[in-house]
């Protein structure tokens, strides 16, 4: 339940016309076919008294309490669970009905425990509600009688309590977890009066619940209550913003108490999540107001010394100085900036802009560089622009879903919810990735094929399924012919025996049969949608396969409507938003080239600054010029390239050889380490401005307080340029958005206000599409013609040897985000308290590993330890671990390997060796 | 291949491997393209100082691609 009440239909909207007109007592409304007569009534203003029923959830039939009365039909029927029909003339309210009403409710209060005054839920509770809407004024019967009001409360989980005391058995928290989550963890365990709850018999935290918070979001009482409220109470205050994880970027309804933040309620009217939320969104943010947090500048001479707290004009002068200090005397292009995917768009693009305009170079880059910038290589190449091609909705139109090097029920949950309800609705399921994820076997789900490659064959896997395809007479000649160009190169190529399933079956390890039962599917489905993570980018091949994966979509038209599409799933909330605010060294905002002189020309007029056409400085650059000499400064907005970064030892080898490194977070992180100056950051919660997410959908970041720093780091960002002699002031971020339309044809249409208004907008939005764009490509891809290129597999030189025998990859947990920064400063430490590396049972025992032993992992460049735990998740041969610990140090073994046209480094492939700690020897380097 | 000291021949190369099997002159033209798309100017001046020292190995497309780089820069 939530402070801030929206509209509940009761039942779901049924799609299509509103063709069906009924009267409601006496108010005729029309509604499409299928909708419940609860729904029309509510259509029309009226609302039906009920308890198990809620729009998000399919209509149940258990409260009777929405009992109707219907001309010419008998009894009393349940308003939820049946459907209108046309001339249907229904009342709602008659003495029949109030008394039936009562009668229901008196026996739901009888067993609930009479404590409403002292009741968290005081105030935002339907069963009271409910009993003031039936006129309930006497309870007959007493607690005296058998009851449940004994039962014990289940406090485990660290986020909400679960009194069963209270509960009413109306199944929403199972139905939720059900229908809205897909995760099946509740049932009604029992029957009749022993009927109740239950986490499969076991505490809430032992269970298999997720902690999405459905189940809380969906009980009508106190019986699911967040901790929060039963300790601080309940909020006064609520404003919609944008979670600030992954890139999904759900909607939420911060709820407040004065200042301080009680709950995150998911927004039924965000349209990514549609009132759902994830263990992070929805309770991990408790890191806002961690004491760890720096909320004042701080500066020191050397890395060795320790901080000095400042005030911001100190700590602005020392960075502003100690830039032009440096390229006096190394020159123009020794200093440069990492932007953040954390931030919002409008401090994303002065960071860039005070780069490019104030530094007066283009050595400006994104942590994107480390995640998806293949996706902006690959989708450029192919389509004309870097943008995933659908909305989020789209997925519940796809008749094969194929899950490529992506783990969305951990990466993604909320995306996973929607993906797993159209997979139980009959869609079929392809995952292609080396590790056997949980969306392989699930709850009423099962992939039709798990492609189990070995790691760092993507390009050979997509090849062979475009080999097939071509060679089988699979390709949609009509779409071809009228959308694309190159095809007759391509195919040519393609059908090379090289190519075939049989060929690449060597080197992948992906039965020939299997890889040509899969690619047939894709290809005869009549919509087929890729779906795809960092196991496709963080390749030698990243941009290759992303090409590749372009390639199989146009051949077979799926491109350019519902349900079908290459989407990539991108990991931080602002990672669309960062790349699309020109944060890459080679493109201004836009995505379009520094050396295109009518372009650089627009941002030359409006900043007043000559800018460089040449391309500057990516972040792995960065640090090869910085351990050669050349490049001497770094401003890291809102990024720990310490931690997140491969081959640790080179990237704090870089930083240690520069004269100045200016950290602007929220933690003392790891890169910080290596600062001179530090620059508190500010929280989501503090912020104002827009996020974009992966579905390119802009949301409103609304600030629900005053920063904690006492600045708003757009703010920071603009007096450090406006100190090194550039002008840049703004007096809101809406004017900062207002110069990003201005200059940007694909936000040409946004603002704050129409922001405001829509709730949210897909870009590009301007005058040919002014409320935005929820699929691309739809009449012709946005370079005109989709080209077809060639996508030659080259294996990666990172190979298993004698000396490191196995192929580690990596991955991340749902309980944590990125390198942990946030989330192992809430309670979600509670599930994930350290990395753990992931080792098969045969591998385990060959090296005398058994579960629970202390490993040393190590790689031609380095070695770290952690605990082993017994998987067969991954094939003999390759290990597995997640990056969220700093103590872990994943990144101290990956290596300097990257994709060969964008720099993004190759995690997910690294040769190692695995032995117990204490019988593996230091090694030499 | 073996490691090269300089990260630019090294990536030079990798980049080359991506193109092989297609004509010379065509991959030459796409290296040199890519490279001056995305290479920052001293990237680009440290592959031709290599190319011109002949320290390090590289693959022929490499040195194609140098070639038509020089010719533009």
């Amino acid at each position: 339940m939530s402070l801030l009440k929206e509209p509940d239909f009761g039942t779901p909207l049924r799609p299509g016309a509103a063709t069906v007109t009924v009267e409601v007592d006496g108010m005729p409304v029309s509604v499409p076919e299928g909708t419940s007569v609860m729904r029309a009534a509510a259509t029309s203003g009226i609302e039906i008294p009920k308890l198990c029923a809620t729009d998000n959830l399919e209509a149940f039939g258990s409260c009777r309490l929405c009992l109707v009365e219907i001309d010419g039909r008998r009894g009393t029927p349940a308003s939820c669970t049946t459907p209108v029909a046309e001339g249907m003339k229904v009342r709602t309210q008659t003495p029949k009905l109030e008394k039936l009403r009562q009668g229901v409710m008196e026996l739901y209060i009888s067993d609930h425990p009479l404590d409403c005054l002292t009741c968290s839920a005081n105030g935002d509770c339907e069963l009271q509600d409910m009993s003031g809407v039936v006129g309930l004024r006497q309870v007959r019967y007493g607690a005296e009688g058998e009851n449940h009001l004994e039962l014990e409360a289940d406090t485990s989980n660290p986020y909400f309590d679960f009194t069963p005391s209270k509960c009413i058995s109306c199944s929403r928290c199972v139905r939720a977890c059900g229908e809205v989550q897909g995760t099946f963890a509740l049932t009604i365990e029992g029957r009749g009066f022993e009927s109740q709850v239950s986490a499969g018999g076991m505490s809430f935290m032992d269970s298999e619940c997720v902690s999405c918070g459905a189940c809380v979001q969906a009980c009508p009482t106190a019986t699911l209550q967040e901790k929060s409220v039963v300790e601080l109470g309940m909020p006064t205050r609520s404003v919609v913003t944008t979670c600030a994880y992954c890139g999904v970027g759900c909607s939420f309804k911060a709820e407040l108490r004065g200042d301080e933040l009680v709950r995150m309620v998911p927004h039924k009217d965000g349209g990514a999540n549609e009132g759902h939320s994830c263990v992070k969104g929805r309770f991990a943010f408790g890191y806002a107001s961690h004491p760890d947090r720096v909320l004042s500048p701080m500066v020191r001479e050397k890395i060795t010394d320790e901080w000095r707290v400042v005030d911001w004009a100190t700590a602005i002068a020392k960075v502003a100085d100690g830039m032009r200090e440096v390229q006096a005397r190394y020159g123009v292009g020794a200093i440069g900036g990492i932007t953040s995917s954390r931030t919002t768009n409008e401090e994303v693009y002065v960071v860039q802009k005070m780069v490019r305009a104030a530094f007066g170079n283009n050595n400006v880059d994104t942590c994107a560089r480390v995640c998806h910038s293949p996706t902006g290589y690959g989708l450029k190449q192919t389509f004309g622009t870097s943008a995933g091609t659908q909305d989020f909705k789209s997925v519940a139109k796809a008749d094969v879903i194929v899950v490529i090097g992506a783990n969305p029920t951990d990466g993604h949950p909320v995306f996973a919810s929607r993906m797993k309800r159209r997979l139980r609705a009959g869609a079929k399921l392809v995952v292609i990735d080396p590790r056997r994820i949980d969306l392989v076997r699930s709850p009423h789900i099962e992939a039709a094929h798990h492609l189990q490659l070995a790691p760092g064959s993507n390009v050979a896997v997509v090849n062979a399924m475009a080999h097939v395809v071509v060679t089988e007479g699979l390709v949609d000649q009509s779409f071809v012919d009228d959308r694309c160009e190159d095809f007759g190169e391509w195919a040519a190529f393609i059908a090379r025996p090289e190519n075939s399933p049989e060929a690449t079956e060597v080197t992948s390890g992906v039965p020939a049969a299997e890889l040509r039962a899969a690619a047939r599917l894709y290809a005869g489905a009549g919509n087929a949608a890729i779906y795809y993570g960092l196991g496709v980018t963080e390749h030698s091949q990243g941009s290759t396969m992303v090409m590749g994966m372009a390639n199989l979509a146009m051949a077979t038209g799926n491109i350019g409507r519902e349900g079908v599409g290459i989407n990539p799933l991108r990991g931080q909330n602002n990672v669309q938003g960062s790349c699309d605010m020109g944060s890459f060294p080679h493109e201004l905002p836009g995505y379009r080239h520094v050396s295109d002189d009518a372009v650089r020309g627009e941002f030359e007029d409006l900043w007043g600054r000559e800018l460089m056409p040449e391309p500057g400085l990516r972040i792995p650059n960065m640090f090869d010029a910085a351990v050669d000499g050349t490049f001497r400064a770094l401003f890291v907005h809102g990024e720990d390239i310490a931690q997140s970064d491969p081959n640790t030892k080179h990237v704090t080898s870089a930083l240690e050889a520069m004269d100045l490194v200016v950290v602007q977070d929220l933690f003392v992180n790891e890169t910080a380490k290596y600062a001179h100056v530090f620059l508190p950051g500010t929280s989501f919660l503090e912020k104002d401005g827009t996020f974009t997410n992966a579905e390119r959908r802009i949301n409103r970041v609304r600030p629900v307080m005053a920063p904690k720093t006492g600045k708003h780091e757009w703010e920071i960002v603009c007096e450090i340029a406006e100190a090194m002699g550039f002008e840049m002031s703004y007096t809101h971020p809406r004017e900062i958005m207002d110069e990003i339309a201005a200059l940007t044809p694909t936000f040409a249409g946004v603002s704050f206000d129409k922001l405001d208004k829509l709730g949210s907008i897909q870009w590009p939005c301007n005058d040919r599409a002014p409320d935005g764009t929820p699929t691309m490509h739809v009449d012709g891809f946005v370079r005109g013609k989709g080209r077809f290129v060639p996508t030659t597999f080259v294996p990666t030189e990172e190979r298993s040897t004698r000396k490191y025998p196995l192929i580690l990859t990596t991955g991340r947990i749902l309980s944590q985000y990125n390198v942990g920064a946030q989330t192992r400063r809430t309670a979600n430490i509670a599930w994930h308290p350290e990395d753990l590396l992931e080792i098969h049972p045969h591998d385990a025992e060959v090296r005398g590993i058994i579960d629970g032993d202390t490993v040393s992992l190590s790689s031609r460049v380095g070695a770290t330890t952690l605990r082993a735990t017994l998987s067969d998740r991954m094939p003999v041969g390759v290990v597995y671990t997640t990056f969220h610990h700093p103590v872990t140090g994943a990144n101290v073994v990956t290596t300097e390997n990257s994709d060969w046209a964008t720099n993004c480094p190759e995690y997910k492939v690294t040769a190692v060796q695995v032995g117990l700690r204490s019988a593996v020897p230091a090694l030499a380097d | 291949m073996t490691h090269t000291v300089s990260p630019q021949v090294r990536l030079a190369n990798e980049i080359a491997l991506q193109f092989r099997g297609q004509d010379v002159d065509a991959a030459a033209a796409k290296i040199d393209r890519h490279i001056r798309d995305f290479w920052d100017p001293r990237m680009r001046a440290d592959l031709l100082h290599r190319a011109e020292t002949g320290v390090e190995t590289m693959d022929p497309l490499v040195v194609a691609a140098v070639r038509l780089l020089r010719h533009q820069a």
